[in-house]
């Protein structure tokens, strides 16, 4: 029985439900918020290190043997995965102890976020596919709720796109998984791999490919179907964007890498076709999205999209190398991104705004802040020696050994108007001189507030991350090839699940 | 059946489309409403509609005689009308606060977020 497995799930869940039970106590929920988070963090570790020496963990649900019962799997994606879900939580939680209102932490902020972190680690570590859609619901609901905290008019409308879309992405996931139960008889992830493979109506195996390709394409919001992301990712709560950000669009990478290195690996050239060049056109999109914005935070979401590019780069070339790219790309983006995120909330607190126009002069008075906004803003341009450097050095060096010139190109041009909208950000937000007839009091009182202090706790904390994988990439690197090593032989993640039922 | 079936759910995916794809936000939770259901029926006429008995064993014994229904999908659309049920229980709520908060139901006049 490997207990570890089930931890990352029960610790969110619990927490979630005691902090429901003091419902009142805003002070009892933070701190309980905060424990919880690391106490996420401690189990994730320790599930990191049982699949680092074992290979993969496995645990069946009410000790139903594998094709019949739920499996609770963890091979080192899922490991790499809720690790950085409990990093995420605990600074999210460190965060929000300064930065939720206490009218949202009134409506639920705490139950809700830690419902949303169990319904994430849910969705890594599941072996059923039908339980995955069930998680990726979990985190859905909870998505939905923290996302119109505080019910703003931009936030109506954000949400507006953003539950329909996701709940469309939803009812897609759901035909598919009902045409695959009708073809194979079995949801078990390992035991569909299995009878895929011997079955015969190929036609329907790609048919069904494609579907689940479009439900998690829709959840990873790639092209063409990201809009719902930066139509709603800037109207929720600052922190709550942070999450989203770092987590939810990687649940859906998650889900495409799983499935498709695992279950549908028999016709590559056509699925893997599809997704290179969804690829490309979400890299492209989403960083000529941002280069027209002058909104802080949406700036950053479009930039979610075109990572997310990136990332199905990685897995589209499919070979070892690509992979190990592929992951390595979302270890340092989830990292990179929430701290951006961040950083946008503590240049709101000190201005009151988002908008470029309005904001400057933060070098000038907040010089580390200013460097902080660095680190993760050239590591996401991908400029040596920092994290972003290496995940794409890992993945435009895999495109160039596959011969895939033109995907190439456009990754490298991507980096480059990356770096374009970075210096935007840089150069509105922190270099140029404040605008006129603008309230800075909170800028030039020039004594930093004790609240604001613990804002720069986690971003210190994250830019610290960032400058490790940059400085010592190697321990990660060789996670990221033990994981790419795991998906490309199916076999062993097959073996394991079904293999321990005999 | 299996026909019937197949074409009665394609009706329905064809409705709930059509009616996400008008203005009203009402119309869009009605489209979300039938989508889910839509699902659930694909979902019992792919997994096979057999006219089976009850799935339970006899005492004594350790597989069922003669051909029984297969539970698994009854199982997971039992749980996709739960879930479904209470997404959309709060797709209506936002759509309330959103009428209230914006006074319109057109969504072509919800696109401030947008650009």
């Amino acid at each position: 029985m490997s207990f570890e497995v089930a931890l990352p799930i029960l610790i969110p869940l619990l927490t979630g439900a005691l902090c429901v039970m003091f419902w009142r106590y805003n002070a009892i929920q933070r701190a309980l918020s905060l424990v919880g988070s690391f106490a996420l963090l401690a189990a994730s570790i320790w599930l990191m290190v049982s699949v680092y020496n074992d290979g993969h963990v496995v645990m069946y649900m009410g000790n139903w043997e594998a094709p019949f019962g739920i499996t609770l799997v963890a091979d080192m994606l899922s490991a790499i995965m809720v690790v950085l879900t409990g990093m995420m939580a605990v600074a999210i939680a460190i965060y929000s102890l300064s930065s939720a209102s206490p009218s949202h932490e009134r409506f639920g902020y705490y139950p809700l976020m830690h419902l949303l972190l169990a319904g994430v680690a849910g969705s890594f570590l599941t072996g059923d596919i039908f339980n995955l859609y069930v998680w990726f619901e979990v985190m859905l609901v909870a998505s939905f709720a923290l996302l119109i905290l505080g019910g703003e008019r931009a936030q109506m409308e954000g949400a507006v796109k953003y539950v329909t879309l996701n709940l469309l992405s939803s009812a897609i996931f759901l035909s598919a998984i009902g045409l695959l139960y009708g073809l194979v008889g079995t949801l078990n992830m390992a035991d569909i791999a299995v009878k895929l493979g011997e079955a015969e109506n190929a036609g329907l195996i790609d048919v069904i490919a494609v579907m689940f390709l479009i439900a998690f394409g829709i959840k990873a919001a790639a092209f063409p179907l990201f809009f719902w992301l930066p139509a709603s990712y800037h109207t929720g709560p600052v922190a709550v964007s942070a999450l989203f950000a770092g987590l939810l669009t990687k649940v859906g990478v998650y889900a495409l890498f799983r499935v498709f290195t695992l279950i549908f690996n028999q016709n590559v050239e056509f699925t893997h076709e599809i997704l290179l060049w969804m690829a490309g056109f979400t890299m492209l999109t989403g960083v000529l999205g941002a280069a027209a914005q002058f909104e802080f935070r949406r700036i950053l979401s479009f930039h979610i999209v075109s990572q997310i590019g990136y990332m199905i780069l990685g897995l589209a070339l499919f070979t070892p190398l690509a992979l190990i790219g592929g992951v390595f790309y979302i270890m340092h983006h989830i990292i990179v991104k929430t701290n951006l995120f961040l950083i946008s909330g503590i240049t709101h607190r000190l201005l009151g705004t988002y908008d470029l126009k309005k904001l400057g002069g933060i070098y000038k008075s907040r010089p580390f802040l200013s460097i902080l906004f660095l680190i993760p803003a050239l590591s996401l341009a991908g400029i040596p020696p920092l994290s972003g450097f290496f995940a794409k050095f890992i993945i435009i060096r895999a495109g160039v050994e596959a011969n895939a010139w033109v995907i190439t190109g456009i990754a490298l041009l991507v980096g480059l108007l990356t770096l374009y909208s970075m210096i935007k950000i840089w150069a509105e937000v922190f270099w140029k001189k404040l605008p006129k007839g603008l309230d800075d009091t909170a800028l030039t009182e020039g004594k930093t507030s004790a609240s604001t202090v613990v804002l720069y706790i986690p971003v210190v904390l994250l830019a610290i991350c960032t400058l490790v994988i940059g400085l010592n990439g190697q321990p990660i690197y060789d996670f990221a090839e033990y994981s790419a090593a795991q998906l490309l032989n199916p076999q062993g993640y097959i073996d394991a699940v079904l293999g321990g039922a005999q | 059946m299996e026909p019937v079936m197949a074409i009665a759910v394609g009706l329905m995916y064809a409705a709930a489309i059509y009616m996400m794809l008008r203005r009203s936000i009402v119309k869009l939770v009605i489209g979300l409403m039938l989508l889910s259901n839509a699902a659930n029926l694909l979902i019992f006429t792919s997994a096979g509609m057999t006219r089976g008995a009850p799935p339970l064993i006899p005492e004594g014994a350790i597989v069922p005689d003669g051909i029984v229904a297969d539970p698994l999908p009854q199982a997971l659309i039992l749980t996709a009308i739960v879930i479904a049920f209470g997404v959309l229980a709060f797709a209506v709520v936002l759509i309330h606060r959103a009428y209230n908060i914006l006074r319109t139901d057109n969504l072509d006049q919800m696109k401030d977020t947008d650009t």
